[in-house]
């Protein structure tokens, strides 16, 4: 089997049943695994809450480290649209030349180092450094800044051997008040200065909520960023006929990019609170209870995705939920689209073939299932064209 | 040559001309207002949801099973709902009206 071959753990239980049960801290979630019913749900806010206790819709769940409530995540309509619409403009600025050059210009110094090194160890020494130099144009904030959030490691939350690592999400947190108050006190044009400059309801974000925008932030495109990024270079590593592709149809690139994030999907799934007894997919979903999303179930259900288990770089009907579904969904894909779009193009005119050396997989662990969600370790020889 | 009309949600007429492509990939390459087309036309976003004129209806011909069925779940669809993403710019086009939608 290839490397870059992630099954699909959930094909037999989705088909039998839709649903699964995963213990989570005495929390259980109810798995929900069918593209239909995934969809349905996430659409149905008023019954799958997400402003429930801050951390809870979070598998596995935050709450007993994370007091801060993520905006807009966590907050359901109709205040989400407020808050929604505060953030929305800054984040679709990837769409601007100048913004998609400065990528352009972060990338493209990363793959030439990379280029001359050789051999490298992607996760750390190319996704790691590549997520969060394109964070600094995100936030607008100085180019060294990302030197800092290299050093924290790939996941804001999590250390090598603890999912949930109070003392990692208090470095953030500390981080975040610090540049909070740098912010307040001399405002620049970044993403904190934007923000306290905001209103919400007739009056400005007060500094907690600042902080719940900058975590989310922080956190919600963090390790995703990373594993899609280093997932793509072990695809294209293993398909090399797919780089010279891409290099020959320019034109499939969007699509593409589309059809790594179903196939890859590097949020496996997001939860909600059942607001009131009901049912999803022959389940008694009962009040207070949690649900979860399961995106990344979603997007290899055979019922809607022909030959869901292969990677068809120009796959013309793509309806997946890699980005999440309704209201909820990803406030930071235009960046992500605009990173995975500008990263492609420029490998692909640049390297010739990549070879893997050595990995060790990424395996999540839900209980009674296992997914494969990335790599811990990945190196790779780098031949340039 | 087709000539399209969009109206933006601010009621701003646009009219546009193109051969091919979709009426997503020529919106969005002259920037029309709310039509976004974040996942490049692949059915999955809905970002380049319109309204088409109830009178151009034909034109535009009917949506497939996929379209349908993410149309079904946005709050802002109606019988007149379009994702302009699945809708191939030809001569049949002339003179049709699309109204970009709200966004859920």
């Amino acid at each position: 089997m290839k490397k870059s071959t992630f099954q699909d753990p959930f094909e037999v239980i989705r088909t039998e049943k839709g649903h699964t049960e995963m213990n989570d801290q005495d929390d259980p979630v109810t798995m929900i695994l069918r593209h239909k019913d995934v969809r349905k749900t996430a659409h149905n806010w008023k019954t799958f809450q997400s402003g429930a206790e801050p951390g809870r819709i979070v598998v596995p769940s935050e709450v007993n480290i994370r007091d801060i409530r993520q905006i807009p995540f966590e907050v359901d309509p109709p205040q989400h649209k407020d808050y929604r619409s505060i953030v929305e403009p800054w984040f679709k600025r990837p769409r601007e030349p100048e913004y998609q050059n400065k990528l352009k210009s972060i990338i493209d110094n990363l793959i030439d180092e990379t280029i001359s090194k050789g051999e490298v160890e992607v996760v750390h020494d190319f996704s790691l450094p590549l997520q969060s130099r394109a964070l600094t144009v995100l936030l607008n904030t100085p180019f060294e800044e990302a030197e800092t959030w290299i050093s924290w490691g790939t996941h804001v939350f999590r250390s090598e051997d603890d999912p949930l690592d109070g003392s990692k999400a208090n470095i953030l947190y500390d981080y975040l008040d610090k540049k909070i108050a740098e912010a307040k006190e001399n405002p620049v044009e970044d993403l904190y200065s934007v923000l306290l400059n905001s209103e919400f309801e007739g009056r400005k974000l007060t500094e907690e909520e600042v902080k719940g925008v900058m975590v989310l932030t922080f956190a919600g495109g963090r390790d995703t960023v990373i594993n899609m990024v280093t997932n793509t270079i072990a695809y294209l590593a293993d398909y090399r006929e797919s780089i010279e592709r891409l290099r020959n149809e320019p034109e499939i690139i969007e699509t593409a990019i589309e059809e790594l994030i179903r196939y890859f999907t590097p949020l496996t799934q997001m939860g909600r609170v059942v607001t009131h007894d009901s049912r999803v997919c022959g389940h008694n979903a009962k009040k207070d209870t949690r649900v979860s999303l399961c995106w990344a179930s979603a997007n290899r259900d055979a019922t809607v995705f022909e030959n869901p288990n292969e990677i068809i770089l120009d796959r013309k009907i793509n309806p997946h939920v890699g980005f999440g579904f309704g209201v909820h969904n990803c406030l930071g894909a235009t960046h992500a689209r605009t990173i995975m779009k500008i990263l492609l193009e420029i490998l692909v005119n640049k390297v010739q073939s990549m070879e893997i050396l050595d990995c060790i997989e990424n395996i999540e662990n839900l209980d009674s299932i296992k997914r494969k969600v990335g790599f811990q370790k990945l190196k790779v020889r780098f031949s340039k064209r | 040559m087709a000539k399209i009309n969009y109206v933006t949600l601010d009621n701003k007429k646009i009219t546009l001309e193109g051969n091919s492509g979709s009426l997503m990939k020529l919106a969005k390459d002259n920037g029309v207002k709310g039509i976004d087309g974040e996942c490049g036309g692949v059915c999955s976003c809905a970002t380049c949801h319109v309204h088409v004129n109830p009178e151009h209806m034909d034109k535009a011909g009917e949506a497939s099973e996929f379209e349908k069925d993410l149309l079904e779940l946005n709050d802002h669809s109606n019988e007149y709902s379009r994702l302009c993403c699945q809708i191939q710019i030809s001569d049949d086009l002339d003179g049709i009206e699309l109204k970009v939608a709200e966004r859920d």
